[in-house]
C-alpha cells in the first residue's frame, strides 16, 4: 500500500498505454484524503490518504469496456461504479462491456466493498476518470482537424464538430488520445446534470445469472482441479489434538490427508484476519462427494485448549488480546450480560446531571433488550481457489476486501506480493462474512502442500458453525419523566459478547440536557465479525423501540417525538460530538410520514409500526404495517424513506433497500444461534429459520430524498431501523411489547 | 462406482460415479453444469432446484442411481437463450441481488408456472416457501412470476 503524508501533493495522475491491437487503456489513480469511515476507520486509518483506480478500454471499433474497481456481492456495484465512469465519458450505456477488476490495488488504489462506502468513496476518483479521458479524446479530435477543443462536443460514445459536420468515434481517437499528456485540468458535471446517473439501469450481469453462467467461486474449474474440505473443531474454545487418516485415505478418489495451521505463531493479525480456529485436518480429493464421505471417516481428538495471547493491529495500533478458554452456552451469556448490568461500566458519554434528573423523576421507565449471535449464512457458503506454482500464486477468491489481503497472503503462504494474481469472482452474498479472508490462506496452503490447483469447499454446515458472527448485545435504555411529562434524562447502558452496541455520540444524545452512555464488553473466544450495519443493526432495533414506547409513555405520536426531538438537538445540541445532521434526519421522518398517510391509513386493519436511523453516512425510516394471523405476524405494506445524497441507480438501490428489510424481518422474527458447550445449535438450513416467501412483506415502497449531496452509503443504513419498525408494530398488532430476539420465541410461548 | 446414462437438457451423458452420489454433485464436478447450485445439502433451500421429468426437485436429494430414464432439466437447458418467460422476467424486473439463488429460484417458478399458469400470490408464496434468497429479492421474484404469468397467458 502505498502512503504519503504529504496532503498537498495531492492530485490526480493518469497512466496511458496502448493495448495488443490498438486502441487506449486508461489507468488512473486519485490521490485523496478521504475520512476514514466507521467500518473501515480501523484498518485505514494508518493511512494518510486513501486512493482509487478504474479502468476505461476502448477498442479501434468504438466497443467500450470499463473495468469495476470494487468486488460485487450484491449490492449492484459493478453496475453503479461503471455508470460513474460512463457519465462523464459520454458514451452510449447500453453499448458498454463491464468486466470486473482484478486484485490488483498498487493501481487501483482501493478495492473494498463494505461498510457502505463503494458510491462514496468513488463517487469523485471514477467520475473523474470519465472525464479525463472524454478530455483526451476531444483533444485528439481537435489535433487532427486542427480545430479548438471548445469547438467540439462529445456524446455517445462520438466526437463531433458541428461547423464541419465531422465527426470521428471514441474508437478512432483512441490511438492519438492515448500519445497525449494527461489534462491537467478537469472539470466535473455538477449534481443535478447528469444524464445517466439518476436513471433506472439493470444489473449488467442479469442475462449471465438467470441463465447460469459461472461467475461465482464454487462455479470455478481448472484442469487437474482437486477438491479441499477442512474439519474444524466442534466447539469453540476446542482445538486440535491429533488425527487418524487411515480409514478415509482407504477412501475412493482421496489423494490426501493432513493438518494446516492457517496462521502462523506470532503473526499479528490486521483487521480482517479473523480468530478463526487455527489448526485444521484437510481432507484432499478429486470430487466434491468423494471428500465429503471421506471426511467422516477421519478420526480426530479435540481438546480445550487454554488461555492464549494473540497480537493484532497495524502500524503503531499494536495490541495483545487475551483469547479466554471454556466451552461458552447462549444461556450463560445471558446470565452474564444481566451481572453486568448491575455494575458501573465504563462511561463513554456524560451530558448534564443525569443523576439529579433520575432523582427527581416523577415517573422512570426502564427496559432492557438483547439480541443473539446471528451466522451471516451467505447463499454461496465460503470457497475459495489456489493454485500456487514457483511462477506465480494465483486464485479466485470471493473476498469483499482485496485490497487488505496482502500482509496475510504474503506472510502466511510466504509469497512475494509480486507474485499475487487474484480473479475477484462474483460473490454469492457478503453481508460482512467475506471480509474475513482467512479461507484465502487455506486454499493456499493446501495448494502448495499439494502442488497443484484446489478449490477449498465449505459445506453449509461449515459454514454455519465457523463463523465470524454478529455478536450478542444487550442494552437497557431508561428515561427520567418529570411531573410535566416531559423527557428529563436518558441512561444507556449495554455492552455485549466481545463488544459492546453503543453510538454515544448518535441520536437521542444531543437533543436531552442529561444524557448518560456506558458500556462494557465480556471476552469470549466464539468469533465474531462485521454483519450488515455492525452495532448499529442491533442498538438501533434497541433505541427505537425504546423511543416508540417513551412516545407512547407520554402521550406522543411516535413520529412527532422523534421530529421533536431533532428540531431540539438542531436548536440547541447539547453536548459534543453529536454524529447526525438533524435537518436530514427529520427530512426522512417528514416523507415517510407523508408516503405512509401516517395520520390516516388506508389499510384500516392493519398495524403500524415506525423507526428511523441514521448510519453509515445516510437517513432511513420505515413504516411497517403487520396483522396477526394465527398467532403469526404477517407483514404487510412497508413504506421507507432514504437519503443517501445522489441516487446513481435507482433501481439498484431499491433493491438493495428491499433486500435490508427482508432481511431485518428475518432476523428480528426468527434469527439467532445458539450456542452450548461452545457448540453451535444450528447447523444448516433444516435448523436455522431463514426467512422465506411466505414470511415477506406484501410490498415495498420505496422514496428517496431528493437532494445534490454528494452520495452515502445504502447497502447498511435501510437495515437497522427495520428490527424496530417490525417490533413497534408487532406491539400495536398484540399489545405486548418484545425486548429479547429473535421474536419468534415469545411469539411460540404465547 | 457404477454407470449411468444420464438424459440432461435433451443430451445423453455417461458418468461412472458412486451411486449415491447426489445429481447435484454429477452436474456440477462431472458434466460442468454449474448453474445448479449447492447452497445446504438437505434440500432445505432450494438452490439446487432442477426439473425432473418436468418437476421441481431437490437435486442435492436425489441419488443419481434413481434417475433412469428420466429426463433431468437444468438452468441451461430452460431455454436455448435465455429466452425462457420466467427469465425474461427475472431481467425484466431485475431480480437479482447477488444472484447466487436464483437459478433454482427460477427453475421452481418455472415448474408452478407449468402447473398454474396464473397462480395468486398465496399459490406464489406457498410453491416458493422452499427456495431461500439471502439477499431478499422475494418482493421482486414474486413481481417476476406474475410477469412471466402474463406473458404466457396473453
Amino acid at each position: 500500500m502505498e502512503k504519503s503524508n504529504n496532503i498537498q501533493s495531492r492530485r490526480s495522475f493518469l497512466k496511458v498505454s496502448s493495448i495488443t491491437g490498438g486502441g487506449m487503456m486508461i489507468g488512473f489513480s486519485w490521490l485523496a484524503n478521504l475520512i476514514p469511515n466507521e467500518a473501515i476507520a480501523a484498518a485505514v486509518a494508518s493511512k494518510d490518504w486513501i486512493a482509487l483506480t478504474g479502468f476505461i478500454k476502448i477498442f479501434p471499433d468504438n466497443r467500450i469496456t470499463i473495468l469495476s474497481p470494487n468486488p460485487e456481492f450484491g449490492q449492484n456495484v459493478m453496475t453503479s461504479l461503471p455508470m460513474m465512469i460512463a457519465e462523464e465519458l459520454e458514451v452510449d450505456w447500453t453499448k458498454i462491456n463491464v468486466e470486473q477488476g482484478d486484485y490488483d490495488t498498487p493501481r487501483f488504489k482501493r478495492q473494498f466493498t463494505g461498510g457502505s462506502q463503494a458510491m462514496r468513496t468513488t463517487w469523485k476518483p471514477l467520475r473523474t476518470a470519465g472525464a479525463t479521458a472524454r478530455l483526451m479524446l476531444l483533444q485528439a479530435a481537435a489535433n487532427e482537424w486542427n480545430v479548438p477543443v471548445a469547438e467540439l462536443t462529445a456524446s455517445n460514445g462520438f466526437v463531433k464538430h458541428k461547423a464541419s459536420n465531422k465527426t470521428l468515434s471514441y474508437g478512432a481517437l483512441a490511438t492519438a488520445a492515448s500519445k497525449l499528456p494527461t489534462p491537467e485540468k478537469i472539470s466535473l458535471k455538477k449534481n443535478g446534470e447528469f444524464s445517466l446517473i439518476g436513471t433506472p439501469q439493470k444489473n449488467v450481469e442479469g442475462s449471465k445469472l438467470v441463465t447460469g453462467k459461472s461467475l461465482f467461486t464454487m462455479d470455478y474449474k481448472h484442469e487437474g482441479m482437486l477438491i479441499a474440505m477442512a474439519i474444524r473443531p466442534t466447539a469453540f474454545g476446542m482445538k486440535l489434538k491429533s488425527f487418524d487418516a487411515t480409514d478415509a485415505l482407504k477412501m475412493p478418489g482421496i489423494k490426501d490427508v493432513f493438518e494446516i495451521q492457517v496462521y502462523k505463531d506470532g503473526y499479528v493479525k490486521a483487521g480482517f484476519d479473523t480468530r478463526t480456529f487455527n489448526n485444521l485436518v484437510v481432507v484432499v480429493g478429486n470430487t466434491t462427494w468423494e471428500v465429503m464421505n471421506a471426511r467422516k471417516k477421519v478420526n480426530i481428538q479435540w481438546e480445550a485448549f487454554q488461555p492464549y495471547k494473540e497480537l493484532a493491529g497495524t502500524g503503531n495500533n499494536k495490541r495483545e488480546d487475551t483469547i479466554p478458554a471454556g466451552l461458552e452456552s447462549s444461556d450463560e451469556h445471558m446470565k452474564q450480560m444481566y451481572e453486568k448490568q448491575k455494575v458501573q461500566g465504563k462511561i463513554l458519554r456524560k451530558d448534564g446531571d443525569p443523576e439529579a434528573a433520575f432523582a427527581k423523576a416523577k415517573k422512570v421507565i426502564e427496559k432492557t433488550y438483547s439480541a443473539p449471535f446471528l451466522p451471516h449464512n451467505t447463499m454461496e457458503p465460503i470457497s475459495c481457489f489456489a493454485h500456487i506454482t514457483e511462477e506465480k500464486a494465483f486464485f479466485v477468491a470471493p473476498i469483499q476486501i482485496p485490497e487488505m489481503m496482502k500482509q496475510s497472503i504474503t506472510t502466511n503462504l510466504d509469497i512475494p506480493a509480486e507474485k499475487i494474481e487474484m480473479k475477484l469472482a462474483r460473490m454469492g452474498g457478503g453481508f460482512g462474512r467475506r471480509a474475513y479472508g482467512h479461507y484465502i490462506v487455506e486454499a493456499g496452503l493446501i495448494s502448495k502442500k499439494m502442488k497443484a490447483p484446489i478449490k477449498l469447499i465449505y459445506t453449509r454446515e461449515d459454514d454455519m458453525t465457523n463463523g465470524v458472527y454478529r455478536p450478542s448485545y444487550m442494552v437497557t435504555y431508561k428515561a427520567a419523566i418529570d411531573e410535566k411529562n416531559n423527557v428529563t434524562a436518558i441512561h444507556i447502558k449495554g455492552g455485549g459478547i466481545p463488544e459492546n452496541a453503543i453510538h454515544e455520540n448518535r441520536f437521542p444524545a444531543g437533543a436531552f440536557e442529561n444524557y448518560l452512555a456506558e458500556g462494557w464488553d465480556i471476552p469470549s473466544n466464539i468469533t465474531i465479525g462485521a454483519f450488515r450495519a455492525p452495532r448499529s443493526n442491533f442498538i438501533a432495533s434497541a433505541e427505537q423501540s425504546f423511543l416508540d414506547e417513551l412516545a407512547e409513555a407520554i402521550g406522543k405520536d411516535p413520529i412527532d417525538f422523534r421530529i421533536e426531538l431533532l428540531k431540539k438537538a438542531k436548536a440547541n445540541p447539547i453536548g459534543k460530538n453529536n454524529e447526525y445532521d438533524a435537518d436530514r434526519y427529520i427530512g426522512v421522518l417528514e416523507l415517510v410520514k407523508e408516503k405512509s398517510n401516517w395520520g390516516s391509513p388506508k389499510n384500516k386493519n392493519a398495524k403500524r409500526g415506525v423507526a428511523a436511523y441514521f448510519c453509515h453516512n445516510s437517513y432511513a425510516a420505515h413504516v411497517l404495517e403487520l396483522t396477526m394471523k394465527d398467532g403469526q405476524p404477517v407483514v404487510g405494506n412497508i413504506v421507507s424513506a432514504l437519503d443517501c445524497g445522489v441516487v446513481v441507480n435507482p433501481e439498484g438501490a431499491k433493491n438493495m433497500v428491499e433486500g435490508a428489510i427482508v432481511d431485518g424481518i428475518g432476523n428480528v422474527l426468527f434469527g439467532g444461534l445458539r450456542f452450548e458447550k461452545g457448540v453451535p445449535m444450528q447447523k444448516n438450513f433444516n435448523q436455522y429459520r431463514m426467512i422465506r416467501m411466505k414470511e415477506a412483506p406484501k410490498k415495498i415502497d420505496i422514496h428517496f430524498v431528493q437532494n445534490n449531496v454528494d452520495p452515502t452509503g445504502l447497502g447498511e443504513p435501510p437495515f437497522p431501523p427495520i428490527f424496530a419498525a417490525f417490533a413497534n408494530a408487532l406491539y400495536k398488532a398484540t399489545g405486548k411489547r418484545h425486548y429479547h430476539q429473535p421474536f419468534i420465541k415469545d411469539l411460540n410461548k404465547s | 462406482m457404477a454407470k449411468y446414462k444420464l438424459k440432461i437438457n435433451s443430451k445423453s451423458f455417461d458418468v461412472d460415479v458412486d451411486p449415491n452420489t447426489p445429481v447435484l454433485w454429477v452436474l456440477r464436478d462431472h458434466i460442468n453444469l454449474i448453474g445448479t447450485k449447492y447452497g445446504c445439502g438437505v434440500g432445505s433451500c432450494g438452490a439446487c432446484t432442477i426439473h425432473l421429468n418436468g418437476r421441481a426437485l431437490r437435486s442435492c436429494q436425489l441419488p443419481v442411481s434413481a434417475v433412469g430414464v428420466q429426463e433431468i432439466t437444468t438452468i441451461e437447458g430452460l431455454s436455448e437463450n435465455g429466452e425462457h418467460p420466467v427469465q425474461k422476467a427475472w431481467i425484466e424486473q431485475d431480480v437479482a441481488q447477488c444472484g447466487y439463488c436464483q437459478t433454482g429460484q427460477i427453475m421452481t417458478a418455472a415448474a408452478l408456472l407449468k402447473s398454474k399458469p396464473n397462480p395468486t400470490d398465496e399459490d406464489i408464496d406457498s410453491y416458493m416457501s422452499g427456495n431461500i434468497c439471502r439477499c431478499g429479492t422475494y418482493t421482486r421474484i414474486r413481481t417476476a412470476i406474475k410477469t412471466a404469468a402474463k406473458s404466457t397467458t396473453k
